[in-house]
């Protein structure tokens, strides 16, 4: 009896750390993930913009992408210690998830590893190199960015994905016996986060650009700097909108392959039917969906293309088993959805004025859009993180270690839970408020900055070096 | 064995991190010591033109420490993980403290601001590598236990703790010191040289007080790793080091300044090494857990090999390259405004393209104000090593 009190007793207060240390994987990730977003993506846009500077010798570009990689300096610098921070979490707060599997979801870290020191050092080299290295010189140190931004994310996706998609190893009495790690990375999840993911950094990314230099537009600084500034960031984020939305499409379909109760969780479906209908909005609260609308059939449509499909019900697992909160799945699938749908349309909107007028919509409600747009991609990312990590629960590792299992059963998480809230809020107001002021320097400097401007032609550091003496 | 050359390997990350993120460490330190405003001018500029391209590459050495830990000793790091939680996560707020203040106080404009910045910076600089150092003198004690499921004061409070962590604060200092009069050299800037110098002389002396005094104390806490370094295997990691360290003494002293940064990192990195080869091929000191019975299945140990690999071939170049144009002072400047709380009235900031790069005209002065400096620091390191000396004493008697 009193065995079985005190191991009651354990694992309550295991439990009683679950909640906390979620809370703060969740705020710690939720925070980075727009800083890793800026960090895969942005140096795509700052290059494009150097590079139509340097290749049309066009001054407003030059200036752009100076500035930009000036903001980026700030923000990978941010980027970089938020993320240590989840490396060393995933020790702190999941050490049974460490302990168990870090030798399986080790590898593709080890590889992000690789891309991650290849970003900090060419970082270094571009940020810093503008004034003294010679102009594609500096252009091609900004390349690897760019580059170690994808693969170092498909290496953390590859993570995720495997966490959803475990396989690659085999395991004998608890433990790890054998490993292969390139099934570890391209587990079968990893085919479509990864994409996602990439696509939702350089939608982030793009329409972030894209929104300050809509708001400056709107506020009626109608001239070439912001329209160049605008574009650079519009054009790839709208094109890749609709990829982005098949991606997500396909990912969604995989879903209610591979991971049926979290596919149930999104679209509320309780017990495995036919002719599933499709909820938009809604709140499911003991078996009823309250002020949701109802489309007959469209779920089996879209999972299946026909009426008659099946699709699996959350009442095929035990309830123990089943991803809490359902409505949080379901509400944070649907706005990911619309707002990606919503970007679409705005894109579209510009693809058919510019068609049609070779010009972009000069209606105040596109430009007001254009503001938010970058918010809009910020808020339908974090609700794909949701859906994902929410609707994986109460799993860790899918079907192989529980969340409870995972934590830690050191106290106090709910102290440093609060710690970091804190200081993270104060990391986040300090970050807008120093690119703000960045923003009101340029805008000051708009009318003293001189030319030539941008990467000098030639290295200029060996007189500069001897004046010194 | 796979696991022993895993176990080199992370070894070897560990050395890079404290000679390279070490001395960035240090520069913090020396940015908090610098003074007021006016007189810790000249040496503020210095650390942050020699800090600021370097420092995010040199901080994923931590990164990537952590991931071939736990990839191959995953068991050993979630024991350090839950015994060593508090000063983790310490060490962890310290890492955030600095990167984002250091990036910060760049973009600031107002004095006040670029002030509090630059202090977030300076005193999270010293406080991330003396809870380093407290969770490496944990481990080094044998005060991990291999199946630790509960965070534990007293295994990072001990004397050994505390002192490695003292000891980390001390050589992260020393490293930074003796880099910057590297760079100081480099510039031809006379004064920086010799205020760095006699800086990195009184971090030499502290930090060799502090080894000696983690040595001594390693007699109780881990008597197999104290004989070993004292009269086995490690011995000539110890002497290597000692003599290093009498070398970058002797030879600032006489204001030799090339290869000393050499020198200066070999020294670290022979602490760093005894350390390792003195307790192998244990891996948690004072359990049965080693490098072989830890470790993760040999596809994880190959894998972790090839990435070491390919991060020798592609990392190495990328870092040589970053250093190079760093040393010819290819880096620098961009559209930043000049760092207001290290740069005097009348210097134009970093100079931008086509304009001379101008002296600080401060500096000139600077030999002076070090000439009475030079007795206050000597003064002040020796009352820090007789003052963690009594701590340790007092501690030890208890």
């Amino acid at each position: 009896m009193r065995a079985s009190g005190e191991v009651l007793h354990s694992v309550a207060q295991m439990s009683a750390q679950v909640v906390p240390a979620r809370g703060q994987m969740a705020t710690t990730l939720g925070f980075h993930i727009i800083l890793a977003c800026l960090g895969i993506a942005f140096p795509f846009f700052v290059l494009l913009a150097e590079f139509i500077g340097l290749r049309r010798r066009n001054e407003t570009a030059l200036r752009l992408a100076r500035r930009w990689s000036q903001a980026m300096g700030v923000l990978i610098a941010v980027g970089a210690v938020t993320g240590t921070v989840l490396s060393f979490e995933l020790g702190l707060l999941w050490p049974g998830l460490m302990r168990q599997y870090g030798s399986v979801l080790g590898f593709p870290f080890a590889i992000e590893g690789l891309f991650f020191f290849l970003e900090a050092i060419f970082a270094g080299v571009y940020l810093w190199g503008w004034q003294r290295l010679p102009g594609w010189a500096h252009w091609w140190s900004g390349v690897p960015i760019a580059a170690s931004g994808i693969f170092g994310a498909m290496s953390v996706i590859a993570v995720n994905s495997w966490m959803n998609q475990p396989g690659g190893f085999t395991e004998a009495g608890g433990q790890i016996t054998s490993v292969s790690p390139w099934q570890v990375f391209f587990n079968h999840a990893a085919i479509y986060e990864m994409p996602h993911m990439i696509l939702a950094a350089y939608m982030v990314a793009g329409f972030l650009v894209a929104g300050v230099y809509a708001t400056g537009i709107l506020r009626g600084r109608r001239d070439r700097y912001h329209y160049t500034g605008f574009a650079i960031g519009f054009v790839p984020a709208a094109i890749l909108t609709p990829f982005q939305i098949f991606v997500g499409d396909t990912a969604a379909r995989s879903i209610a392959q591979d991971q049926p109760v979290k596919f149930a969780a999104m679209e509320y479906v309780a017990q495995t039917s036919r002719q599933v209908p499709e909820w938009i909005a809604g709140v499911y609260v003991n078996g009823r969906v309250y002020a949701g609308i109802k489309i007959p059939y469209l779920d089996s449509l879209l999972v299946g293309f026909g009426p008659g499909t099946q699709v699996t019900g959350w009442n095929t697992v035990p309830p123990a088993d089943r991803p809490p909160v359902v409505w949080l799945i379901h509400l944070s699938f649907d706005v990911m959805v619309g707002l990606g749908s919503l970007l679409l349309l705005w894109g579209l909107w510009a693809a058919y004025e510019w068609w049609r007028r070779r010009r972009l919509p000069p209606q105040r409600l596109f430009w007001w859009a254009g503001a938010v747009s970058g918010l809009a991609a910020i808020v339908a990312m974090e609700c794909g993180w949701v859906v994902t990590e929410v609707g994986r629960q109460p799993w860790v590792v899918y079907q192989y270690l529980t969340t409870a299992d995972a934590a830690t059963s050191n106290g106090g998480v709910v102290t440093s839970l609060t710690l970091v809230i804190i200081l993270y809020a104060v990391l986040g107001a300090a970050t807008i408020a120093i690119l703000r002021l960045l923003s009101r320097r340029w805008r000051r400097g708009d009318t003293e900055e001189s030319v030539p401007y941008g990467p000098s032609p030639e290295p200029q550091n060996a007189d500069a070096g001897e004046a010194g003496r | 064995m796979a696991s022993d050359a895993v176990g080199g390997i992370l070894l070897a990350g560990v050395t890079l991190y404290a000679v390279f993120g070490g001395a960035d460490f240090g520069g913090g330190l020396w940015d908090l010591l610098a003074g007021t405003t006016a007189r810790g001018r000249a040496p503020r500029t210095l650390i942050d033109e020699s800090i600021t391209p370097v420092w995010e590459g040199n901080h994923v050495w931590l990164v990537f420490d952590l991931v071939i830990f736990w990839t191959a000793f995953p068991h050993a790091f979630a024991a350090v993980m839950n015994t060593l939680a508090l000063p983790l996560w310490l060490a962890l707020a310290g890492i955030v403290l600095r990167g984002s203040g250091f990036a910060f106080r760049k973009e600031l404009s107002h004095l006040s601001l670029q002030r509090a910045a630059g202090a977030t910076f300076a005193f999270s600089s010293l406080v991330t590598p003396f809870f380093m150092g407290t969770v490496i003198g944990a481990i080094a004690a044998g005060d991990v236990p291999a199946d630790a499921t509960r965070a534990s004061l007293a295994a990072w409070t001990s004397p050994t703790a505390l002192l490695a962590g003292f000891l980390f604060v001390a050589a992260c200092g020393y490293l930074a010191a003796v880099y910057l009069v590297g760079e100081a050299a480099s510039r031809g800037n006379r004064a920086m040289q010799g205020y760095f110098a006699r800086r990195a002389q009184a971090a030499a002396v502290v930090a060799g007080a502090l080894s000696l005094g983690a040595l001594f104390e390693l007699q109780n806490s881990d008597p197999v790793v104290f004989d070993r370094l004292t009269s086995g295997r490690a011995l000539p990691f110890v002497v290597v080091a000692g003599v290093c360290g009498l070398a970058v003494f002797a030879l600032l002293a006489v204001g030799w300044t090339k290869g000393v940064r050499g020198i200066a990192a070999l020294g670290v990195a022979a602490v760093v090494w005894g350390w390792g080869v003195a307790q192998y091929p244990v891996l948690l000191p004072g359990t049965s857990v080693t490098l072989s019975n830890a470790g993760a299945p040999e596809a994880t140990m190959v894998a972790i090999i090839a990435v070491f690999v390919a991060a020798v071939v592609l990392v190495g170049p990328s870092f040589a390259l970053l250093y190079s144009l760093q040393g010819r002072h290819m880096l620098g400047g961009g559209e930043h405004v000049a760092l207001a709380a290290a740069v005097p009235v009348g210097y134009v900031g970093q100079p931008t393209a086509g304009r001379h790069r101008r002296q600080p005209p401060v500096a000139d002065h600077a030999p002076d104000d070090a000439q009475n400096h030079v007795g206050s620091v000597t003064r002040t390191a020796a009352l820090g090593v007789v003052t963690i000396a009594a701590v340790i004493r007092r501690m030890r008697h208890r």
